[in-house]
């Protein structure tokens, strides 16, 4: 085990995965020089001359050409500079990506990764702030990846450059620095296995991606006042691991699903109606949802701040869903 | 991989290769009256019922699919769009498993999951018709990707429309091919109309080919009923690409004789003008048929023989794809992704009527 921090746990499982795929190929604006917008590559085309392919601005021949090299059986990453622009490459993800293995009656394999920065950053408006994971799940035929932790972000890419599906690989652009423990080899996590953050008994929060720190911290806060709450991650959303929040229900008998995104039509609302249809018998009160206000993300602080759950809106609601009023 | 200082006042033209072997004339015109008659019996089947959905027939532009095509491999690949029942054919397909994938049979290419939209046969380089428009250029794009990063000389081809020129994606792997040298051959089908729009209505300028100068691309137009001229400019292309040069664009001028589309009523244009290009001096297979005949490879027993032994191989084709089954209800959720796909779990109260 070694400190790393997200950033570099994502660069190592490049890394390692490069070391040993020969074919593997990297595609991406800004790769080489700066090492890509958030620096997750810096010294590979060193150490990997000819593997990183430098692109232009333009996001949808980036996918498309990543998918023609995934559909001859090769692994192809590529690198879109942020979230947001993954609109400029909907069609190659949602119509062909997504479905190639399908409509080929499973002729082709489509081992791509389309790697992303997600989520509000400092001031930086409304076209670089955005948290787009449901788009994404809402496809059949997609893997969709929210890491929260060194851990599991440098975990869940080496699973996802092994894979033979394509994976939408939603990084939290303001964890890159966040620190923590990562086995030095053998640190794989697989797909479709949530992983329960903190144990407790008095309720349930299902947190995604940087909500899952957030939660830790007011789950401390509540922790002096004597209530016990259990943070489950399901780092991947889709596939969604159900059995393991579904026994963290059965043993709160209380649900908060927090999310980055907006609530309406969210993997939140997904997760908070799936509990509510499967394990209804199980609560003792209705599933909350605590989640972005339905609004564009503004620019300036004062309204940037109101417009994300932070550790005190976590703590408010769960000391009144603890309290029966909520 | 950069620009190498492309001066965009050049128009590259692409120069013709050799003219087409007496067996490549041969394996042309074999393909073009494969893909005539696959056609002319997928139209048939699909009003018996037999086919599913709609079809986006080939007809009249055959010599496009069947002159590119001469020139590849098992290992190169195309990838097609909407109309690619020629490029899979040319390509190596067989007909048999085309046609059970057209009755959404098991036994099809697709497991009978794809459709004509989307038959595919990756065993023999075939990416994939496509749905989207000018989505198979990047696809191709990819492939070429893959055989340039494997040092070996194998190319990719992209075949799309008239109207694939008007989109994004052309225009942005048309870039990044030519700064990358990409072994890439871009073939448009010019057929005259973006669905049901002439492309004078459509293109800002008369010819997609010169849409390559931008991108510093060697280009040039040829008449695609033409299988010599189609054969000698794609062999030309084919071949800059395997020796490392870069992509190169053919348009290939030609004409869709059926509409868009099975739904198409052909409001758009008259019947002398589609007639125009039935006639004997248009329609790609009688022109190529006149040809061999002048230059004594093709007499009427070849001729004919050639014709039985096509004719027998689609009544086997629609037979093979009647006696294959449709697919059993379990392949709904067979092929999504290889991990567990997302299922809704079962609800508390209806266990037993779950609808995974």
């Amino acid at each position: 085990m070694s400190e790393i921090s997200y950033r570099d746990a994502i660069r190592k499982a490049l890394i390692d995965h490069l070391s040993v795929d020969h074919d593997a190929v990297i595609l991406g604006e800004d790769l080489i020089p700066q090492g890509g917008s958030f620096g997750v590559h810096k010294g590979l085309d060193e150490m990997f001359p000819g593997r990183l392919l430098e692109t232009p601005i333009a996001e949808g021949a980036i996918v498309s050409i990543a998918l023609g090299y995934a559909m001859t059986g090769k692994t192809a990453v590529a690198e879109i500079m942020f979230g947001d622009f993954l609109t400029c490459c909907m069609d190659e993800i949602v119509n062909q990506a997504a479905k190639i293995r399908y409509m080929s009656g499973g002729q082709a394999d489509t081992p791509l990764v389309v790697r992303a920065p997600v989520g509000l950053a400092k001031n930086i408006g409304a076209q670089h702030s955005q948290t787009f994971e449901a788009w994404f799940a809402h496809v059949p035929g997609l893997v969709v990846a929210l890491p929260s932790t060194p851990a599991d972000a440098g975990g869940l890419l080496a699973t996802a450059l092994v894979s033979r599906d394509p994976v939408l690989f939603l990084e939290n652009k303001m964890l890159y620095p966040a620190k923590g423990e990562m086995a030095d080899a053998d640190y794989a996590v697989p797909f479709g296995s949530a992983r329960v953050a903190r144990d407790g008994d008095d309720l349930s929060v299902i947190a995604l991606g940087r909500m899952v720190p957030i939660a830790l911290e007011a789950a401390e806060v509540l922790a002096d006042e004597g209530f016990s709450l259990e943070i489950v991650d399901p780092r991947t959303v889709a596939p969604l691991d159900f059995e393991t929040i579904f026994t963290s229900v059965e043993k709160t008998s209380r649900a908060l699903v927090v999310e980055e995104a907006t609530a309406f039509c969210s993997v939140g609302s997904e997760i908070a109606a799936t509990i509510s249809e499967c394990r209804f018998m199980s609560l003792d009160g209705p599933v909350r949802r605590l989640s972005s206000p339905h609004v564009p993300k503004p620019f300036t602080p004062p309204l940037e701040t109101l417009a994300i759950p932070g550790r005190d809106d976590i703590v408010a609601l769960a000391r009144r869903m603890l309290a029966g009023q909520a | 991989m950069s620009n190498a200082g492309h001066d965009s006042d050049d128009m590259p033209i692409l120069a013709l290769g050799p003219e087409p072997s007496s067996e490549q004339l041969l394996e042309g015109y074999r393909n073009i009256l494969l893909i005539r008659r696959f056609e002319e019996t997928a139209l048939y089947q699909s009003t018996q019922a037999a086919v599913h959905g709609t079809l986006h027939l080939y007809i009249g532009q055959e010599a496009c699919a069947a002159g590119v095509c001469v020139h590849l491999n098992e290992r190169d690949y195309v990838a097609s769009h909407h109309r690619g029942h020629g490029h899979s054919l040319a390509k190596g397909a067989r007909a048999d498993r085309m046609m059970a994938e057209l009755f959404g049979r098991v036994d099809g290419y697709c497991r009978g999951k794809g459709g004509s939209m989307h038959i595919a046969d990756f065993s023999r380089g075939m990416l994939g018709a496509n749905g989207i428009v000018a989505a198979g250029i990047g696809l191709a794009a990819g492939a070429a990707l893959s055989h340039k990063q494997a040092g070996t000389d194998g190319v990719a081809v992209a075949f799309f429309g008239d109207g694939a020129s008007t989109r994004g994606p052309f225009h942005e792997v048309a870039n990044i091919a030519a700064l990358w040298k990409l072994p890439l051959v871009l073939v448009c089908e010019n057929n005259g109309y973006a669905q049901w729009v002439p492309h004078e209505q459509n293109l800002a300028v008369k010819d997609v080919y010169r849409m390559a100068c931008a991108y510093g691309m060697p280009s040039r137009a040829v008449d695609g009923n033409d299988f010599v001229e189609v054969c000698r400019a794609a062999g030309a292309a084919v071949e800059r690409a395997r020796r490392g040069e870069g992509p190169s664009l053919i348009e290939c001028k030609t004409y869709r004789i059926y509409g868009h589309s099975l739904g198409d009523m052909n409001v758009y244009r008259t019947k002398e003008d589609i007639d125009a290009w039935r006639a004997p001096d248009k329609d790609p297979l009688l022109r190529l048929e006149s040809l061999l005949e002048s230059n004594g490879l093709l007499d009427a027993e070849r001729r004919d023989a050639m014709h039985a032994e096509i004719k027998q191989m689609m009544e086997e084709a629609v037979e093979f794809a009647k006696s294959s089954p449709y697919p059993e209800a379990d392949a709904l959720y067979e092929d999504v992704t290889e991990v567990t796909p997302v299922r809704r779990p079962a609800a508390d109260f209806d266990a037993e009527n779950a609808h995974e």
